[in-house]
This record gives structure tokens, sequence and C-alpha cells, in this order.
């Protein structure tokens, strides 16, 4: 399969993932779709790890899936925290960082 | 016969992002991402990223996909009293123009490219790339200083979450009555946390003839969490 193939699958999936945080006011479903947008870079990277036939691309791809992992720790926390003070479960709803 | 795969795995990977997006119950976006985490690790292998693939199925689909399941039972994401009225008509309009602007603006970056290979299947690779023990390699000499690094911001994210979704405010009014196992391990002068929050003692303290226990009593209701 030739390379460009690979991006462009990346391509389409991080413009889903990029309309989907646009579009939906749950913060549990808005944290799928960075998830979503941080996979397609993955991709990305790791066909230009094979392209240059070099692995310092899947590293990177690696260290991505790490900052990707503490991401979700932290909004989980997050949710978990609004669920307990009974704030609404909306991104809209919630005003107080907007300064 | 790469080709086969590789376009049931893609289709597969755009369809599983594309029903985390349009599907209403978390829980079920949170199934249609795991679908599209497999799907994905599945490119990886096309890519000869073995070590990758293997990472993302047993981290990403397995371990981050559990803690997103129990935080969605927790939170109850249909629940119809914290269901607000969806998105206007304009943003979700304007949302879907954007995407499509995103990806023709990438198909354009990507078909434009003056790389050469990549119309290419790139060069061939000796059978060790994207092994275990050629990441394992990498991490530990070239890139150990963003692998440290990269431990401690694990570490960080979890001590983070935990302050973050502790409990405020000391124990419920109808909290106070349960007992926790310590209770009968602990010595019996030595006070409950929900007498220390003002709630009522679980059990009888010990009458203490001399009034010995006194000094290791912490008492207050202002030395709650």
């Amino acid at each position: 399969m030739n390379i460009d193939w690979y991006l462009v699958v990346s391509a389409l999936i991080f413009s889903i993932g990029a309309a989907g945080v646009l579009t939906r006011r749950n913060p549990l479903v808005v944290l799928l779709c960075l998830e979503l947008m941080l996979n397609a870079a993955n991709i990305a990277l790791i066909a230009f790890a094979r392209m240059w036939n070099n692995g310092d691309g899947q590293i990177f791809a690696i260290i991505v899936m790490v900052v990707a992992a503490c991401e979700v720790c932290i909004g989980l926390g997050l949710v978990v925290a609004l669920y307990r003070r009974h704030l609404p479960i909306d991104v809209d709803e919630i005003r107080e960082l907007h300064g | 016969m790469a080709e086969v795969f590789f376009f049931i795995a893609g289709i597969g990977a755009v369809c599983g992002a594309v029903g985390v997006v349009m599907v209403r119950n978390p829980f079920y976006s949170v199934l249609a991402l795991v679908f599209h985490l497999l799907s994905l690790a599945a490119l990886f292998l096309l890519l000869q990223a073995q070590f990758v693939a293997a990472a993302q199925v047993v981290v990403y689909a397995g371990a981050v996909m559990v803690l997103y399941v129990f935080v969605v039972a927790y939170v109850g994401g249909s629940n119809p009293a914290q269901l607000r009225a969806p998105v206007g008509r304009g943003q979700q309009v304007i949302a879907v123009l954007f995407g499509l602007a995103l990806f023709v603006e990438l198909a354009i970056a990507i078909l434009g490219s003056g790389l050469k290979a990549l119309s290419t299947d790139g060069p061939t690779v000796s059978s060790t790339f994207g092994s275990p023990e050629n990441i394992g390699q990498l991490l530990l000499t070239t890139f150990l200083l963003p692998f440290e690094i990269a431990s401690f911001l694990l570490l960080i994210a979890a001590v983070g979450a935990v302050v973050l979704a502790r409990r405020r405010g000391g124990i419920g009014a109808d909290e106070a009555d349960r007992v926790a196992v310590m209770d009968f391990r602990l010595p019996p002068d030595i006070g409950t946390m929900a007498e220390a929050v003002g709630g009522r003692s679980t059990r009888e303290p010990l009458e203490l003839g001399s009034g010995g226990g006194e000094s290791t009593r912490t008492d207050g209701p202002e030395g709650g969490w």
C-alpha cells in the first residue's frame, strides 16, 4: 500500500475528531474525540517512520499515547469532580474559566 | 493481500470514528472507540509497527477504555435529568463544514507534497524494524530523557486525578452509620473518620478509667478533609 493512503485515512479521522469536538457537549464524548485526533496523528507518525525506515516516529507515537493516557486521566477526574458537586455535565454550562 | 487488509482496517477505523461522534449514548461511543482502536492496531501492523500495535491493544483498548467505561457507568451518561437540549442546528452545520474544509485542506497538502516517497510502498525494512528489541533499544539509549519525562508525567497525572476526584466536604448524613473494616482493627481509643467530621460514632468507645487515651484523640469538626 502506498504511504499516502495511510495519510489520507489519518486526515479523515482527524477531521471527524475535530468536527466531533465542535459538535458534542458531553465532556466524556469530547475527550473521546480528542483521542480520535491524537490517534490520527499517531497513524501519520508511524507511516512516516515506515517511509524513512527509521524508528524515531514509533517512539514519538508511544510518547503521544502516554500523553493521551495522562489527558484521559485528568479529564475523567474533572468529570467525576463535576458529578460530585452536582454541576451539569455539559461543556457549555461550565463557564467559570471563561474569564 | 496487504491492500485487502488495509481497506478492511481503514474502513473499520473510519466507521468507528464516525460512530464515536454520531452515537447519542456515551457508553456506545466508548464501544465504538474500542472498535476504532482495534482497527488502528491492524493498520499499525501493516506499517510494521508490531510493538506499537500491541501497546495500542493492551494499554489503550484495554486499560484506558476500562477507565472510560467505569466513569461512564458512574456518571450515568444517559441520565435524562442531565441531558440538555441538543446542540443548535447552526453549530452542527458549521462543525461539519469545518471538518470537510479541514479534510480538503489536508488532502491538498498530502497530494501536493513534494515528497516522492509518498507514492511508494516505502523502502524494504529489516524484520527487526518496530520489534520490541528495536523500540526498547531506542527508548533506553537515544530517547532516554523523553522516556523518563513521560514516566514522571504519568505519575503526576495519576496523583492529579486522585486529587481532583477525591471526596470533599466530609461524609454524608446517610453514610455515618457505615462500618469499615478498620473499625474492628483499630485500638478502642482511636476515633473514627465519621466522628472527625461530625457524624455519629459507629461504635461506643471503651470507658477508660484514668483518662489515659485522651491525648490520642483528635476531635473537632473543623479537622475534616
